[in-house]
């Protein structure tokens, strides 16, 4: 992963004439990469806000004050809250197992975590309710319990969970492969217990890969919308996420309302990228002790 | 034979009993629920419910769409990661992070957000209409959609290579005479190859799922602007729960296969870069 330190020399060493195009060439494709950059990411970005406040920003506030937009912001937290624990405390389980030791049918194992990568969103929602729905599996004794999955809360946290199911793991699994098992093995010679070995030990190596899992599985925990829109039921006040009351008011052509709570998802949107960034540029510093 | 290689760090039956138990729970069940339902259907339904002409229809379409929008992403793809590894512009940290927008901007957001700007009164959508293209509520705004969500694929596949391309054989290929054309073609473009082949792969599964941001500039009149997701979709809001399935069955076929072309193209990447 990281190059030697002979490596660095070389790069160092400014761009000859043997490495670049005439500048004409260079400015020409900067343009022509911005301008397709410009139209299908600016654009999009900017439209959001700009829609979300073209009758000012006392009625882009007054968006807020619908009650229904309170809950469906509830639900989205409530949601993620739920989602990103379960799915970290199993990313960083299965990366311990996976990158730790040697075992058969590791890499099947590892096919099988980014399963839910493949599965397209509103296939992901649709299983939830093959095995919970009235028509369902368990649907008639879940009815008898008067146990309500789908078109109900815990429909909407499972379909969550499901979708962002591999963001830790896959963040994890490379990581802590890459660091080996020598620094763990020493804690353990040492006397150290299991728990205080992966608290003092895994815990400092992993924490930004650990963050950065976290944080991409927190924007699409928030931020689904295929999958959830199969087992919510859109029931206003009650099964509605951000992205799904964004829809709604959309269709009923409440534009400014729909761009508002659009506008807080984006927000969201560049919080995680600033994070991201961050994130990429604390695990690329040395910190002591290591190398 | 060996199942586990001996170790001394503890944790191992924890860890991976966790692992499995969760797995099994959240993600094999439920999905091999879908694999038996179909199993309620004969051959015979199950044809008949995958080849009726919406069906058919909505996969030429989707497929269509993802192609178109996995290609274009590949050359624009290769286009902004050279422009961001090889040249220095201002704000090009800004641009750098703002690639991963389509992963972070919830799909419901992108779909509205494209919707106005090219529906016919929107930004751009108004001056393309008078020339008679449509593109929201057409085909091409689903293309116009997919491209924008598989748009960091390629991006995030081919940048690390190119980063780590090493200087001397572009030296090496001019000190021979050939200019600089002739070197990307001949010297730097093979080398991408698997990596963009990656990022045309993982674009095109991901634009083959996709619903939240095509639902609203698509339109979705059945036979026309119709994904396959829509359908299922459809089929679930009618309780059609078999036919449903069945298209769900058709379209994990095409995603296992992805994934599977995927991982190998991985696995020949890294096999190709470790021998150089």
């Amino acid at each position: 992963m990281f190059a030697p330190s002979g490596l660095k020399i070389a790069e160092s060493v400014p761009l000859n004439r043997a490495r670049t195009e005439p500048a004409v060439v260079r400015w020409l494709l900067i343009a022509t990469a911005l301008l397709f950059l410009g139209f299908f990411l600016l654009t999009p970005l900017i439209v959001i806000f700009a829609e979300a406040l073209q009758k000012g920003f006392a009625l882009y506030l007054e968006s807020f004050k619908d009650p229904e937009a309170w809950a469906a912001i509830r639900l989205t937290l409530l949601t993620a809250a739920i989602a990103v624990p379960l799915n970290l405390v199993f990313g960083v389980a299965a990366a311990w197992a996976i990158a730790k030791f040697n075992f058969v049918g590791k890499n099947v194992l590892t096919t099988l975590i980014d399963l839910p990568f493949a599965v397209s969103p509103v296939i992901s929602g649709m299983i939830f309710v093959l095995l919970f729905g009235m028509q369902g599996w368990l649907g008639p004794w879940l009815q008898e319990h008067e146990i309500k999955i789908i078109f109900a809360v815990p429909g909407i946290v499972l379909a969550t969970i499901f979708v962002t199911f591999p963001f830790v793991a896959r963040e994890l699994i490379p990581l802590m492969q890459a660091q080996g098992t020598e620094e763990e093995e020493a804690a353990i010679v040492l006397g150290a217990s299991g728990w205080q070995t992966f608290f003092r030990i895994t815990v400092p190596n992993i924490k930004w890969g650990l963050l950065y899992g976290v944080i991409l599985c927190n924007a699409r925990a928030m931020g689904e919308f295929g999958a959830v829109s199969v087992v919510s039921g859109h029931i206003r006040g009650l099964t509605n996420t951000m992205p799904l009351h964004v829809e709604i008011l959309y269709n009923e052509y409440n534009f400014v309302a729909a761009f508002a709570v659009a506008s807080l998802l984006a927000l969201l949107a560049l919080v995680t990228l600033a994070a991201k960034r961050f994130v990429e540029w604390k695990s690329h510093q040395p910190s002591v002790g290591q190398r | 034979m060996v199942l586990k290689q001996k170790s001394i760090l503890p944790g191992f039956g924890l860890a991976l009993g966790f692992t499995l138990f969760y797995l099994s729970f959240i993600v094999l069940i439920p999905l091999s629920t879908l694999f038996l339902r179909t199993a309620t259907l004969s051959w015979g339904q199950f044809w008949e419910i995958i080849t009726a002409p919406r069906a058919l229809a909505s996969y030429r379409l989707s497929l269509g769409a993802s192609l178109i929008a996995a290609l274009l992403n590949v050359v624009f793809g290769l286009l902004v990661a050279w422009v961001l590894v090889r040249y220095s512009f201002p704000g090009k940290r800004i641009v750098d992070g703002l690639v991963d927008l389509p992963f972070a901007l919830p799909t419901a957001v992108g779909g509205i957000a494209l919707t106005t700007i090219y529906s016919g009164k929107g930004w751009i959508g108004q001056y393309l209409e008078p020339l008679g293209i449509k593109v929201a509520y057409a085909p091409l705004g689903v293309v116009v959609a997919l491209t924008f969500i598989g748009l960091p694929f390629v991006v995030r596949t081919v940048q690390p290579v190119l980063e780590d391309f090493h200087p001397e054989f572009e030296e090496a290929a001019t000190t021979l005479g050939a200019n600089r054309l002739q070197i990307f073609l001949r010297v730097i473009f093979p080398t991408l190859m698997p990596a963009l082949l990656t990022g045309f792969a993982m674009a095109f599964a991901r634009a083959l799922g996709e619903y939240g941001s095509v639902v609203f500039i698509s339109g979705n009149m059945p036979m026309r602007t119709e994904i396959t997701p829509l359908l299922i979709m459809t089929k679930l809001e009618q309780f059609d729960y078999a036919g449903a399935t069945a298209l769900a069955v058709v379209m994990l076929a095409v995603s296992f296969l992805l994934l599977l072309a995927i991982n190998l193209l991985q696995w020949w990447s890294r096999r190709r870069l470790a021998a150089l």
